[in-house]
């Protein structure tokens, strides 16, 4: 049999220690996809409104989920400063709405005045880091406690008073400081409420039709450009063979399950897709893919794997670091200006908070480690959270007759999952140079009776 | 000869003596009464001196500074609640809550200890994470525990409940014992001071006995202190221990101070100033000492104090405290961590 | 490279090496640790360490032409490359990514003509070819898209050879120390790879102290010792004991008079198949039977174990075998057993183990008395404290006995200079009391003047007290200087007991690996 047949057969193997081995590394998802399960039998939720909310939630907070995953590919943890990516998308919303630009202006506006601050920010950030290597992870975390700090002083008391704003429907009654709450439109043209999602709408069952007939088309143009630029290298192979199965198979179930539905006329049919803001999502998932194809990409995967022998060769090590941070951080400040345009209304010093303990515990749910993440980690983590959150306050008040221990759950559990996976990478971390330790030491121990 | 003087004291701790002191001048200037500033700052420091004091053992023997203090915390919470519920009050209310947590955090100090002895290298972001799941755990139990006195419980609805008043109880039991009155209506609180500084006194014992030359040198070398004979896990474990059972211990004088016991989500920042506060007193990842409590706590608690009503004086601002709160104390764990040296 | 001469702060280390390569020759480097061989290497490559203190005298001609060699970019421009001891690679990259390391081919995009050539896409086909046939050169089996982490270590070198060769302008390669850490079957893999590099015209410096490896591939031997040039010969017109015997040889003015014979006196220490997981340093298996009242040394080769030997006595490395303390077993893996029974250990690792940097001068003399032997304490009732006083005495002292020049006993050590803070090291194993003392690399780092200090403190002890010392040292002149009897070990096991005036050529031979043919190790 050809080399070339030799490795496709093997792709379709699967033994018995594989299978084993892929239980317990993944030990994490299945037991929350177990979870996820009763809690939406308890919770009693019908399935057409938990799909309607499902949909709007993955579609607003997958992006800023994705901006993890290049911090961690770079070897710097996960990036709980990714708060700061947030203020500086609220910032450009303050003045947008300052401005009053309406619609997808307004919106682009937003994108075009938070990069600059992203930019700043990561930098600052990315510098902060490479000064405390080895403690990324609680840099960053008390760097987004004082960040927070700083912005309250910022937005609460300069702002109005020493910072001059020139909108006072904007400030409290006392005559500085933003108000709490600030209406982002009405989503019928004030504003840019809802201005990405409003763009194009499909139900349910039409977008995954489309969808899928769009991926496999998508799917073969891209190996017919390999094939015709002669590319045969797998490495190169954005998609890879696995993953091709994983698509046929979910594009087959989505268009017999579409057609299904259209026919039986469920109210699964009401519920649409907002599908230019899925699409952007998509865009930051094939950069993402692409991006660890590029020199770029090589380069954040050197210094994520060895730092010392990436300086060695001659890689920036430090300039690269921030490179990583800065695009997380920029991505991340996009994200939560398309959270905030799906909310309609930006809650001043509480929107930004928490953007990092949910994205975060969202992604390692997905089966993200510290050291591991991708695309399909970040996908699955949104789902598998937010529709923890849809029925965690149903289930509690279902099952103990209080809807708060649902909610109190639900953030046990975001912590719960982040400290378990900090606990797991330390431990595998000491594992690991203990293994390395003695696999030399067996080695010298077997030429030495030689 | 300054210049290493300077770096002896450190760069952060000059600055904010510095923005202290302008800040005294600027308040005698605008005429608010010391008195009151005094008293505050001395109130404020007994109450949060022995949750400063809990990062001593912990920073000595090993594991850094302890950021999982809210497991402590929520001990000494527990204890209190005990007390309540069994009707008690006055200093045998104070004295039972103190003895009764002591028991469970040491267990549980112990269990968070053999943790830390298994993550070496990455103590203080586990120990963060494991203090906000076991607050977040908590809010569950606070709910769902049997308490059943009516002064802590919901009226309607099941749980205990956010914030519970103490008076009658143990509310200012130690700060008004052997009260010092001065200027207009102020007091010292001896009686909290006095135990604050029994515990300091105990600690430093500790510190210059055997047991404390051992835990020292673990958390100082511990290559050096293998090789002389010391179990170093075994010092992380008992420093992890004391450290939970101080930070149990300092949430009931800070209650009884306060005169509010906080449930649910207060404990869960606890640790972060407690931090600030030693490492403004002179300490580092790796070092502490009393010293650096006493002179941090002060620091800190003073600075609090006095920007307040100098702030609201310039700009009116209530919330200014709390902001500066956090921007201080986050700013000097984040000027230690790029101080810290790599380890291990 | 001609008349090469480099000082560190005056402390001369190279001076008038002459050094030449032809091109396809296989030139070996030989000599002792400190030598310079490192020093010469680090002038080669144009490594910031050298341009830091002070450049270098002398001149570099490569390729016919004179060259300024400022950064390592310059040398690999010129063609130099250099397989390194440590591996430089990345264990979850795949061998051709290691290959191509900071490398890469690629090949433009959309994207990267608007942003730049960093997103550039990867050329894995071009990539994995070049490295096939890199791969191919060396004669190695192996599949290029095969991951680093999992290869044996052998492998592992031949990935760095490949990446060298990779580049396309390679003239000169230096290996240094490549066998060191491989088997026998890979380091005659490693020497055929070596033979067909040096066929191809690619000019070889190989750097080793493996006699017979270097009599099998080299064509020419230069010798270094003590920073100077012994001598430069072709292979046909030496032997192995000759070299052995240059490397080595040195005056050596005995600093104790007479070569005792320590048969009289009964055995204090015995090892039996001693092991030691101690990394870099592995004991393979020694056998040795210390006399009460020896100076008794351990030399050997950097990196051939005998550091570990006392490190595994004190308990801090997994140590296997057995160890007998006058005549009864000592429990192994406990450091606090082996200072019951009598052991002080003065640690090669001074600042790392030795000392507590940040800590006062007193307490680094006492602590150890103290945590495992309840000294300098004082008991009430069930509370210990530390006798302030009493230690405050003793650290005086101890600093007026041994000359420790510091501010006082409160001083932090870390301000201490090398040799006082070997002092305080000694001191604070002196306090202990101990029957044997174990003193690895006594002197390194330290000055002339306090080197005879230490040297004269451990001399006295053992006159006056009868204290026995065991001395593991990479400087042979010096226990060859004060030591009864010494040791060597290579490859973690030992190859010679050999009183102090034994021919220069018999310690090369042991120290190379050659074993005593001789009766029983005593």
């Amino acid at each position: 049999m050809s080399d070339k047949k030799m490795k496709l057969k093997n792709t379709f193997k699967f033994d018995k220690n594989e299978v084993k081995k892929f239980l317990v590394n993944n030990m994490v998802t299945i037991l929350f996809i177990i979870i996820c399960y009763l809690g939406f039998k308890f919770s009693g939720l019908s399935f057409h409104f938990y799909l309607r909310d499902i949909t709007t939630r993955v579609g607003r907070n997958s992006f800023l989920i994705l901006a993890l995953i290049i911090p961690v590919l770079a070897g710097m943890g996960l990036n709980f400063a990714i708060v700061i990516g947030a203020m500086a998308g609220q910032i450009a919303l303050l003045l947008v709405t300052l401005f009053a630009v309406d619609g997808i202006l307004g919106f682009l506006l937003a994108i075009v005045i938070a990069t600059p601050f992203a930019i700043l920010f990561g930098y600052l950030l990315g510098a902060l880091l490479n000064k405390t290597k080895g403690q990324e992870m609680i840099t960053s975390l008390v760097l987004s406690l004082f960040a927070n700090g700083v912005y309250q002083f910022i937005f609460l008391i300069l702002v109005g008073g020493i910072i001059p704003w020139p909108d006072p429907s904007m400030l409290l009654n006392r005559g500085y400081g933003i108000r709490n709450t600030i209406g982002l439109g009405d989503g019928q043209g004030v504003g840019i409420k809802g201005v990405l999602d409003s763009i194009i709408n499909w139900s349910v069952p039409d977008a995954m039709i489309i969808f899928t007939i769009l991926a496999f088309v998508g799917v073969g143009v891209y190996y017919l450009i390999r094939k015709s630029r002669g590319i045969t290298a797998v490495e190169t192979d954005v998609i890879g063979k696995k993953n091709l199965i994983l698509i046929g198979m979910l594009g087959f179930a989505a268009i017999v399950s579409a057609i299904y539905t259209k026919a039986t006329g469920s109210p699964v049919n009401n519920v649409t897709i907002p599908v230019f803001t899925y699409g952007v999502v998509a865009l930051l998932c094939l950069f993402t893919l692409f991006i660890v194809k590029t020199k770029l990409g090589q380069d954040f995967r050197a210094i994520g794997n060895d730092m010392h022998v990436a300086q060695v060769a001659g890689i920036n090590v430090e300039k690269t670091r921030i490179k990583a941070i800065v695009l997380s951080i920029v991505f991340a400040s996009w994200g939560q200006i398309i959270f905030l345009q799906n909310l309609g209304n930006l809650n001043t010093y509480g929107a930004h908070t928490q953007v990092g303990m949910f994205a975060i515990a969202a992604i390692l749910i997905g089966g993200a480690s510290v050291v591991k993440a991708n695309v399909g980690h970040a996908l699955l983590g949104a789902v598998l959270f937010h529709t923890l959150f849809i029925v965690s306050p149903l289930a509690g008040r279902n099952l103990f007759g209080d809807a708060q221990i649902g909610e109190y759950f639900r953030a046990f559990v975001a912590y719960g999952v982040i400290a378990l996976a900090l606990v797991m990478h330390a431990l595998r971390k000491r594992l690991q140079s203990q293994d390395l330790i003695r696999m030399r030491e067996e080695e010298e121990l077997e030429e030495a009776t030689d | 000869m300054i210049k290493s003087r300077i770096q002896s004291i450190g760069w952060p701790r000059i600055i904010i003596f510095g923005f202290l002191l302008t800040l005294s001048i600027t308040a005698i200037g605008l005429g608010i009464p010391m008195d009151q500033l005094l008293s505050s700052t001395l109130v404020r420091v007994g109450m949060n001196g022995i949750l400063v004091l809990a990062m001593v053992p912990a920073i000595v023997s090993g594991i850094g500074p302890n950021f999982g203090l809210p497991l402590g915390i929520i001990c000494g919470l527990l204890g209190v609640l005990v007390t309540i519920d069994l009707d008690m009050s006055g200093y045998s209310a104070l004295f039972t809550a103190m003895i009764i947590s002591i028991p469970p955090a040491a267990i549980i100090g112990a269990g968070y200890g053999w943790l830390l002895n298994r993550i070496k290298g990455s103590e203080m972001m586990i120990a963060t994470y494991i203090g906000f799941s076991s607050v977040a755990l908590m809010n569950i139990g606070w709910i769902l525990l049997p308490f059943s006195s009516p002064e802590t419980t919901w009226p309607i609805g099941r749980g205990l409940r956010l914030t519970i008043s103490l008076e009658g109880r143990i509310a200012s039991l130690l700060n008004d014992f052997w009260k010092i009155p001065f200027g207009k209506n102020q007091y010292i609180p001896t009686g909290m001071l006095l135990f604050f500084l029994l515990a300091c006194f105990l600690m430093w014992l500790f510190l210059r006995s055997k047991a404390g030359v051992n835990m020292y040198t673990a958390g100082v070398n511990p290559k050096f202190a293998t090789s002389s004979g010391i179990n170093v896990d075994r010092q992380r474990l008992i420093g992890t221990m004391m450290s939970t059972v101080l930070g149990a211990i300092g949430i009931v004088v800070y209650s009884q101070s306060y005169t509010f016991l906080q449930l649910y989500l207060a404990p869960m920042y606890m640790a972060f100033p407690s931090v600030a506060a030693i490492l403004i007193g002179g300490a580092s990842t790796r070092k502490a000492s009393i010293s650096h409590v006493i002179i941090g706590v002060f620091l800190f608690q003073a600075l609090l104090v006095v920007a307040l009503p100098v702030a609201n004086e310039i700009m009116q601002e209530g919330n200014l405290a709390e902001i500066t709160r956090i921007i201080v104390s986050n700013g000097i764990i984040l000027y230690a961590l790029t101080q810290a040296r790599k380890g291990d | 490279m001609q008349k090469i001469t480099k000082d560190y702060s005056g402390v001369v280390v190279l001076k008038d090496i002459d050094l030449e390569v032809g091109e396809g020759e296989i030139h070996a480097l030989l000599g002792e640790n400190g030598a310079g061989k490192s020093t010469l290497m680090n002038i080669l490559f144009g490594m910031s360490v050298i341009h830091a203190t002070g450049g270098f005298q002398g001149e570099i001609h490569f390729a016919g032409e004179k060259r300024e060699i400022s950064t390592p970019l310059d040398a690999m421009d010129l063609g130099i490359g250099m397989v390194h001891q440590e591996f430089m690679l990345i264990p979850g990259f795949t061998i051709t990514e290691n290959v191509k390391l900071n490398r890469e081919i690629t090949r433009p995009n959309v994207l990267s003509k608007v942003l730049g050539k960093q997103l550039d896409t990867l050329d894995y086909d071009q990539m994995n070819s070049d490295a096939r046939n890199a791969l191919d050169i060396l004669n190695i089996g192996i599949d290029e898209y095969t991951k680093v982490a999992g290869l044996p270590v052998g492998y592992m070198q031949f990935v760095e050879i490949a990446r060298e060769i990779d580049k396309e302008n390679i003239k000169l390669l230096v290996f240094d120390e490549p066998t060191a850490v491989l088997t026998e079957s890979e380091a005659s893999s490693l020497l055929e790879a070596v033979k067909i590099l040096a066929d191809k015209g690619i000019a070889i410096l190989f750097i080793s102290h493996r006699l017979e490896e270097i009599m099998d591939i080299a064509d020419r031997i230069t010798i270094l010792k003590d920073g100077r040039l012994v001598d430069t010969t072709n292979k046909e017109d030496t032997t192995l004991v000759e070299i052995a015997e240059k490397m080595v040889g040195r005056k050596i003015e005995r600093m104790v008079r007479e070569v005792r014979s320590s048969e009289d006196k009964p055995v204090i220490l015995s090892m039996r198949n001693l092991k030691v997981d101690m990394p870099g340093e592995m004991v393979l298996g020694v056998d040795l039977n210390i006399h009460e009242g020896e100076i008794f040394g351990i030399g050997g080769l950097g990196g051939q174990g005998k550091i570990g030997i006392a490190n595994g006595i004190m308990g801090l490395y997994p140590t296997r075998g057995e160890i007998l303390v006058e005549g009864e077993p000592l429990q192994l893996n406990n450091s606090r057993a082996s200072l019951e029974r009598g052991f002080a250990f003065v640690s090669e690792d001074r600042r790392g183990i030795g000392l507590l940097l940040d800590t006062s001068i007193e307490m680094n003399i006492v602590t150890t008395a103290i945590t495992a032997f309840d000294k300098f304490i004082k008991r009430f009732a069930f509370l210990t404290q530390v006798d302030q006083r009493g230690i405050r005495q003793h650290a005086r002292q101890m600093i007026e006995e041994l000359d420790i020049r510091c501010q006082g006993p409160t001083q932090h050590t870390r301000r201490l200079s090398g040799g006082n803070q070997q002092k305080v090291c000694i001191a604070r194993a002196l306090t202990l009391k101990p029957k044997i003392i174990l003193v690895s690399e006594p002197t390194r780092g330290i000055d002339v003047g306090a080197k005879k200090i230490v040297l004269d403190t451990l001399i006295k002890l053992n006159k006056e007290t009868g204290m026995t010392v065991v001395i593991t040292s990479s400087e042979l002149a010096e226990l060859r200087s004060v030591c009864d009897r010494i040791a060597i070990i290579n490859r973690g096991v030992v190859t010679g007991v050999v009183p102090p005036d034994a021919s220069d050529a018999e310690f090369g031979l042991l120290m190379a690996g050659r074993k005593r043919r001789a009766k029983q190790n005593d």
